[in-house]
């Protein structure tokens, strides 16, 4: 059976107000969504304002699309809006239980002097640490009980999942952007972000290839309410590898325990947040003022929106989180 | 006759010795050296070991900022003994070296591009990618020339057999290039004969190599002149007096991270007559540290957008990016392998046999053979020291053993290597050599023509003979390395005897504005140092002159020392405190109270560090032994006496500094703002002080005139002018109007406006300042006004309060011209960029 794509209009706005003058910026942008094969870009630009004095844009190591501004005259704020038409073929696969046992995928990453397989070679950029994810004992010892002996690699991540939504409770106070792993892990409280970083770092540390995913999720008002816009949010979830099966990547929304399918749409992949931070820069001068973040997901045609996925309680929960 | 120096050598037959062939007999390479030192007198000896400690301290006080603050030395001492290496197996090492460094060009090219090593199996992923070294936004840049690796450094070691075996690879920055050159400048005047006999070669050509081979890469445009900079992370860097040592032999421009500024796809050095494009940049710093924007974004002495500009070739880093990857130790063993893949060679010198843990066999091979090897971290970015099988016994072994089963990926072990032994000189004895282990440090430099490498190198020597690592942080020292040559010697020489026309340098018109800027705080900090110090000495003198009693001079010098920040005003509960003498001792000797004489001092040292070069040994020394006495004084509570004495030892250091300023510094930009900001800062304190003195009711008392002429150090010129007690008209005129008066208001004022007119004109700009129109207006003052006003009596009257006014105007437009300095030629440089993110 094939579904039809599903279209979604994403505006994604950013707003410093630096309280005092900055005399030179530089920014690094990962706004632009990359297309996937089940995720086309029909339309998307960014406007910045003011305008910069300098901008190239090309694409990172993983083949995301990036861009750099710069500034050399005093400003004393910034507005970024990265806006996109985006179609999501839906993308979650079947039958999860017919993936590799996951000894055998971890065997396939580990080196035997012999030449890799190229998707192997490609999988291994995201098994080792990264900035933001340590790969720690304790990690493998909490995922054990998710990865029996023989068990599928992907019946494995969906309990991991499952155990990391079950154990972790969604806090937006209690980390930051920097917040290690073993913290989070420590604490049992965090973000998208920390959920992301934990169950990749898990995974990892059992020998598994785990990207980080960036992106949006549409979010749904409660029934006869308006849409508000800017109340969406940027998300994050993960992508494990599984040889042979689907696209070779399988994504899972720890957050909401869930297997993406056409509500998630992907801006990024990389090893961890620190890769793809959607705007990352340095300033000389202002006062140090937090970024507003606003962003609005609509769908473009609306009423041919499915039923929510998955039991109505959990999807309760996607509606009032923010990743 | 004395014994031989070969009767109490000792001779080793497990290791292979430098000097000895097996039979005990000399070497034929080191049979003149050896004869010569045979037949050198004890006292000849003497004479030259301390021409070397001599050059080796005056060499660090030229170059090395660490040489005083606090006391530490130079990283290293020197063994005057040359290691020697006959010409023809040098041969051999520097064909094997080269090649070396163009099969690791060769793996950095492949690693940051098409990744054939890895699609082949030839290298583990986990070394790459597992790597927090391996920069993956440097992934896809091809450097100018294809060049990576434009600086290489590697470790060789010579086994019993007499073979050489590398035992580390040097790819980040390599150090120590400077030092081998500090060691041959040295040691080559101690032994001038044996080293012309000898043939020794030099080393001039391979830095001249270094330099073209940077310049040939230059993206210059045009008529551009290659513009090369050396980055360093600064003076507080441990090899700091090498990349100064080096930068003014290479005749590069030594820069930190803050003189650099990236404007779109061009870097620039900063400099006080603007920016100027840099094209090359020869880094002495860790590359993630190179751009806060794209690698490590805590740095805080990158250049932000760095990476932009090199991604669009218009500057060349050397080495690249990225590059310190490959001083993984794990790699040596998969390099035979990839040698003859990617150069179509064998590998011509061995590495020492490594053993990487994260594959199975090496892993088993590593459990059974512990005892026989030394276990090291497999990633540079680790931070472990290497470990001794043999030296951990039951828990700290489990643990090691444990800890290598949970990452083996990480740890790699490497046999024991057995170093060879050289003579070295006894420092303990009359007449003696010591047989030390030593390994060799060789360097390489790209050229258009290949890599170069030097004849000669850094040899390591460890403490002990039994020692099995070398580190010089250990307290090892180091030796010159003397290659042979059979041909003759190459003549060129970087340090010319002579100098041409074309070689004479004039006061610096590439001054960085950071240079700049710490010349200027150094001229504020030492006038400010001044002016507390003379004031409380004024305080002082009247409470001891008072002999505790509360005198009118003593309460009003009490009170304009609290009004100029000097004393601390309040108490912690912020009641007024009664001007006690522990008040002034702690306005002395505290460092912790912020208007202190103590960190004043503080930060004159501070400002001096930074322009470290510029001044002598002496004042080095005499405000280093301001410092140790003021620490000292802290813990013994100093009577008031001992308090003045220590207040006249200051202001005779302070004038000595000052002295050495107007007669021995060169009359650059430099030297001009530090003159500025001394002028700014005594024109401050006096307008400050003297409108103070007018509006305090306190100075009515009898007594106050003379130590405000005290203050402004103008007693005796008054004395000459007027013999009679001091009257308000004189003085105001003396130490305002005057302006012949190097300590009066004016004078400075009008200094300061005729450096700035100079500046204006020469750097083309305009300060629109407000401190002229200041000037002006008090000058128009009219004195007249003071002519029969006795100043005991007076109270608030308009005559005061009016020239205090004037004089407090003049105080805000030199505040004001202060910071517009700072906007105009340091350019922020007192601001510290940071990291912004945005989800």
């Amino acid at each position: 059976m094939v579904r039809p794509p599903l279209r979604y209009h994403v505006l994604h706005e950013t707003r410093y107000d630096y309280g005092g003058s900055v005399s030179l910026s530089q920014q690094q942008l990962h706004l632009a969504p990359r297309a996937l094969a089940w995720q086309q870009v029909e339309e998307q630009r960014i406007d910045i304002d003011p305008p910069p004095a300098w901008r190239r844009d090309g694409h990172d190591a993983f083949g995301n699309p990036v861009t750099w501004i710069a500034f050399h005259a005093p400003h004393d704020r910034l507005f970024i809006r990265s806006a996109m038409t985006i179609a999501v073929t839906p993308y979650r696969p079947e039958q999860i239980e017919k993936s590799l046992p996951w000894e055998m995928v971890r065997g396939r990453l580990a080196y035997d002097a012999a030449a890799p397989r190229q998707d192997d070679l490609d999988a291994l950029r995201f098994l080792f640490e990264s900035a933001h994810v340590r790969i720690k004992h304790e990690l493998a010892d909490y995922a054990a009980d998710c990865f029996p002996p023989g068990a599928p690699v992907l019946v494995g991540a969906q309990a991991l999942m499952a155990k990391i939504f079950r154990e972790l409770k969604f806090d937006p106070e209690a980390t930051t952007v920097s917040t290690p792993v073993m913290e989070v892990l420590e604490k049992k409280r965090g973000v998208c972000q920390d959920f992301a970083h934990l169950m990749i770092a898990c995974l990892r540390a059992c020998g598994l290839a785990a990207r980080y995913v960036s992106g949006y999720l549409v979010t749904r008002p409660p029934p006869g309410k308006p849409r508000l816009v800017g109340a969406d949010a940027s998300h994050a979830w993960v992508s494990v590898y599984a040889p042979g099966f689907a696209n070779g990547w399988v994504d899972f929304d720890p957050t909401n325990n869930l297997l993406p399918d056409t509500e998630h749409i992907t801006v990024a992949i990389g090893r961890d947040f620190g890769d793809i931070s959607p705007l990352r820069g340095i300033i000389l001068g202002g006062r140090g003022h937090e970024p507003e973040v606003a962003v609005t997901v609509t769908p473009l045609d609306e009423t041919e929106l499915p039923a929510p996925a998955g039991g109505s309680e959990k999807r309760q929960k996607t509606l009032t989180i923010r990743p | 006759m004395a014994r031989t120096l070969l009767a109490i050598y000792p001779h080793r037959a497990r290791r292979y010795d430098e000097m000895l062939a097996d039979d005990g007999v000399v070497r034929p390479h080191w049979r003149k050296f050896y004869d010569h030192l045979d037949a050198v007198a004890p006292d000849q000896m003497r004479e030259r070991l301390e021409f070397v400690d001599r050059r080796i301290q005056e060499n660090g006080v030229t170059y090395n900022v660490y040489a005083d603050p606090k006391g530490s030395d130079r990283p290293w001492a020197l063994d005057p003994l040359p290691l020697i290496i006959p010409h023809d197996e040098w041969a051999g090492v520097a064909a094997a070296v080269a090649q070396r460094a163009r099969l690791l060009n060769a793996i950095l090219a492949d690693l940051y591009g098409e990744q054939k090593l890895l699609s082949e199996g030839l290298l583990p992923p986990a070394l790459v990618y597992g790597q927090h070294g391996y920069l993956w936004p440097c992934r896809g840049i091809t450097p100018a020339g294809g060049v990576w690796l434009h600086n290489y450094a590697v470790d060789l070691a010579r086994s019993p057999d007499g073979r050489w075996w590398a035992i580390g690879d040097r790819t980040q920055a390599p150090s120590g290039a400077g030092y081998a050159l500090e060691n041959r400048l040295i040691v080559a005047r101690v032994f001038p004969e044996m080293f012309s006999e000898l043939r020794v070669q030099h080393l001039a050509d391979f830095f001249r190599d270094q330099q073209d081979g940077l310049a040939a890469l230059a993206p210059t445009e045009r008529d551009e002149q290659p513009h090369i900079v050396l980055l360093t992370p600064g003076p507080y860097n441990e090899t700091y007096f090498e990349h100064a040592y080096l930068a003014r032999y290479l005749g590069f421009p030594l820069v930190e991270g803050h003189d650099l500024t990236v404007r779109g796809e061009t870097v620039y050095l900063k400099t006080l007559r603007g920016l100027q494009r840099v094209h090359v940049i020869l880094r002495r710093q860790d590359d993630s540290y190179c751009d806060p924007l794209e690698l490590r974004g805590d740095s805080a002495i990158g250049v932000p957008g760095l990476l932009n500009v090199v991604r669009a070739g218009r500057v060349v880093v050397a080495n690249a990016l990225g590059s310190g990857l490959l001083a993984s130790g794990a790699l040596m063993g998969f390099l035979p392998g990839i040698c003859r893949m990617l150069l179509g060679e064998e590998l011509a010198m061995p590495s020492v046999a490594t053993w990487w843990c994260g594959e199975k066999p090496a892993l088993d091979y590593v459990r059974e053979h512990f005892d026989d090897l030394v276990i090291k971290a497999a990633y540079p970015s680790q931070r472990m020291d290497p470990v001794f099988g043999y030296e951990l016994k039951g828990e700290a072994r489990a643990d090691m053993l444990l800890r290598i089963a949970a990452r083996p990926h990480a740890y790699v072990a490497q046999e024991l290597v057995e170093l060879s032994q050289a003579p070295g000189w006894s420092r303990s004895h009359e007449r003696r050599l010591l047989a030390r282990p030593v390994g060799l440090r060789a360097y390489a430099v790209t050229t258009p023509a290949g890599y170069s490498v030097m004849p000669g190198g850094l040899a390591r020597v460890a403490t002990g003979i039994n020692a099995r690592i070398i580190s010089m942080q250990r307290g090892g020292s180091s030796k010159d390395v003397w290659v042979l040559t059979e041909g003759p010697v190459s003549e060129f020489t970087m340090l010319k005897p002579s100098l041409g026309v074309r070689d004479l340098v004039r006061a610096g018109a590439n001054l960085t504005s950071r240079v700049v800027e710490n010349l200027f705080w150094l001229g504020r900090y030492s006038e400010r140092f001044d002016d507390s110090a003379r004031m409380l000495r004024v305080a002082l003198s009247r409470v001891v002159e008072a002999g505790g009693q509360r005198t009118p001079a003593v309460e009003s010098a009490m009170e304009l020392a609290v009004h100029l920040g000097i004393l601390p005003g309040e108490d912690e509960d912020g009641e007024i405190r009664e001007g006690s003498e522990h008040a002034l001792l702690e306005a002395i000797y505290d460092p912790d109270h912020p208007g202190s004489l103590a960190s004043n001092i503080h930060s004159v040292m501070w400002s001096a560090t930074h322009v470290r070069e510029r001044l002598s040994l002496d004042h080095w020394h005499s405000l280093n032994r301001l410092q140790r006495e003021q620490q000292a004084a802290l813990k013994r509570h100093p009577t008031l006496t001992e308090a003045i004495a220590f207040l006249d030892r200051v202001l005779g250091v302070s004038s000595s500094l000052t002295g050495f300023a107007m007669d021995n510094m060169t009359r650059d930009d430099g030297w001009r703002f530090l003159i500025i900001g001394r002028r700014l800062e005594r024109l401050s304190f006096l307008a400050q002080a003297m409108a103070s003195f007018l509006r305090m009711p306190s100075t009515r008392g009898p007594g106050a005139l003379e130590w405000l002429l005290e203050l402004a150090d103008s007693i005796i010129t008054y004395r000459s002018r007027y013999s009679r007690p001091p009257e308000l008209l004189p003085v105001l005129d003396l130490l305002i109007f005057d302006d012949s008066n190097p300590h009066g208001v004016i004078f400075q004022a009008r200094v300061l406006s005729r450096y700035l007119e100079r500046m204006e004109r020469e750097l083309d700009a305009t300060s629109d300042g407000k401190l002229p129109d200041a000037l002006r207006r008090l000058r128009a003052f009219d004195l007249g006004r003071f002519e029969h006003l006795q100043f005991s009596e007076c109270r608030n009257c308009s005559p005061c309060a009016d020239l205090a006014a004037l004089l407090e105007e003049l105080d805000t437009a030199s505040g004001e011209l202060s910071d517009w300095l700072a906007m105009r030629y340091f350019t922020h440089v007192s601001d510290v960029s940071r990291q912004t993110m945005a989800l």
